[in-house]
């Protein structure tokens, strides 16, 4: 196995607020890391560092070998091989399920549009959404929103994928469905660095669980060991109030 | 297009005025039902009394025969209507070709004016500029200062009056409408640029098929009044010798001291707006409509 990314040192601040003190973590290829961690903790920000959504003040974030924080690279090429898929979905509204998916393939690739709706095509029966190719985004559920959302950033072909909290907006009957989808992807051997409070489902796909606190990655392991035997106290304070709260 | 308030709270109080001016003149739903048909009975024979009550009281009024007569000149109206609706022809002229230049140019002011980061200050800082000084300018000062002015600056410069009327209508209503565009821009959220530039398309491509086409159809409805407005501001080149129907009515009125002719101008300004207006509420109403369908999901 070889190395997907690799952070050191990363550091990130809005204003005052210090989100991110120091993050070091190695993902490996086909690996799947869930980031769990209490709201605030910054396990979004991380992702949008990854993506270069937000610029870091420190530290590095190399891409396949590619310090991808250095100045002057290409952004644009860059996000080409990370997808990241948002919480609130983002779907543009003023299209079609199918413009949504195939608009990036066409105009950052290049695939004409013949290609790029094959391409689209084949994405939305594996997922189920066949169907729903000439809907506009807001006559869909939350979870097929969600789904496309996922399909347009695997139109793309990205090596890696980063979800935030994909399924923290939906009603728990549609929670499942999005889950799926995951599942089939790291089946496949996606590489994946996901935000999640869905302990169960971290439990089941995670190749590592890291517990992020304050900034800082306070733990890292394998799910079963993470989940039944934390050595450190916040890990333990933090599983038991998700325990007590019923989502584990 | 005030200070004050977020540009998405302007949008949605533009939209949400003109909603309610549509609702309140059709006195709001329920027609249709059997209560509704008998409201509109009810509209119907009050519409009628009230009316005739004031025909009554308007035509019985003291000196009545005198703004009868200066006014309302049926031997006036149809001599000089004519001659006034085809220099109204100047008026549209103006308008549309105007209108064409204003929606181009107050597209590429706005998204001047909403390039992010330090470098593009000075290109920021000249946007803001031009916008704070042609919407604190009257409209008529300008006609005129350009109207008069430019010509005399050499042989070079164009003379026509109808050429520097079309350029002053343009710098102004150009400061107008890219604020009314900067509030369609800002009023897209973040979060949609956010989602493009993820996708890997470029600042631009993401404005071009992500931000704009939204920010866009937001703002129609406030666009159409800036147009409207635009329309009845022709009237202004009036005062730089343009013959268009405010000055052919003068013309006409000079001749016999009759002020019939300014009536029949104001009709057909008003002819030409009305369906406009009409045409914004319905737009407005279908946009509120999608966005419930939208909503009840």
């Amino acid at each position: 196995m070889s190395e997907a990314i690799r952070l050191e040192g990363v550091r990130k601040s809005f204003d005052k607020l210090e989100v991110l003190r120091g993050i070091d973590l190695i993902v490996e290829e086909h690996e799947v890391i869930c980031l769990i961690g209490a709201s605030g903790s910054g396990k979004s920000t991380l992702l949008r560092c990854v993506n270069l959504l937000e610029p870091i003040d420190a530290g590095q974030i190399v891409v396949a070998g590619v310090d991808i924080t250095a100045p002057g690279v290409d952004v644009n090429a860059i996000r080409t091989r990370i997808g990241i898929v948002f919480q609130s979905y983002n779907l543009f509204p003023h299209m079609t399920v199918m413009r949504n998916i195939t608009l990036a393939p066409t105009k950052v690739l290049d695939l004409s549009i013949e290609d790029a709706k094959d391409r689209a095509d084949q994405l939305l029966d594996r997922f189920g959404l066949v169907d729903k190719a000439d809907e506009y985004p807001d006559r869909l559920s939350g979870g097929q929103q969600q789904r496309v959302a996922i399909v347009r950033a695997l139109a793309m072909q990205p090596d890696i994928m980063l979800l935030d909290e994909v399924t923290s907006a939906l009603d728990p009957e549609l929670v499942a469905e999005v889950l799926d989808v995951i599942r089939e992807l790291a089946t496949g051997g996606m590489t994946m660095l996901i935000a999640t409070h869905e302990m169960g489902f971290a439990r089941d796909i995670a190749s590592r669980v890291c517990f992020l606190d304050e900034g800082v990655i306070l733990e890292q392991g394998a799910p079963l060991q993470m989940f039944s035997d934390p050595k450190e106290e916040r890990t333990k304070r933090f599983l038991q109030r998700i325990i007590a709260a019923g989502r584990m | 297009m005030s200070v004050g308030g977020s540009p998405d709270d302007e949008v949605d109080r533009l939209l949400e005025e003109a909603g309610s001016r549509r609702s309140r003149i059709l006195g709001g739903p329920g027609r249709g039902r059997p209560e509704g048909r008998r409201a509109v009975w009810i509209a119907v024979v009050s519409t009628v009394v009230f009316f005739t009550v004031l025909a009554v009281a308007i035509i019985n009024a003291p000196g009545w025969l005198e703004v009868k007569e200066a006014f309302f000149n049926g031997e006036q109206f149809k001599e000089s209507f004519p001659s006034i609706a085809r220099a109204f022809l100047v008026n549209v002229k103006l308008f549309l070709i105007a209108e064409v230049f204003i929606l181009v140019l107050a597209m590429f002011l706005a998204v001047m004016r909403s390039l992010p980061g330090p470098v593009f200050f000075p290109i920021r800082a000249l946007a803001v500029g031009y916008i704070d000084l042609f919407r604190g300018i009257p409209t008529v000062l300008v006609i005129y200062t350009l109207g008069f002015g430019a010509p005399a600056l050499g042989e070079s410069v164009p003379k026509s009056p109808f050429f520097w009327a079309v350029v002053s209508l343009v710098l102004v209503y150009t400061a107008y409408v890219a604020e009314v565009y900067r509030a369609g821009i800002e009023s897209v959220h973040e979060s949609q640029s956010a989602a493009a530039r993820s996708l890997g398309l470029s600042r631009w491509e993401s404005l071009r098929f992500v931000i704009l086409p939204q920010a866009i159809r937001r703002v129609i409805p406030p666009l159409l009044n800036d147009f409207i407005g635009l329309q009845k501001d022709t009237a202004l080149v009036a005062s730089i010798g343009v013959v268009e129907a405010f000055r052919q009515a003068q013309i006409e009125s000079s001749a016999t001291f009759n002020f019939t002719p300014f009536l029949a101008t104001a009709m057909l300004f008003v002819l030409v707006t009305i369906p406009l207006a009409r045409f914004t509420d319905w737009l407005i109403a279908r946009d509120r409509r999608r966005r419930q369908a939208g909503s009840t999901r």
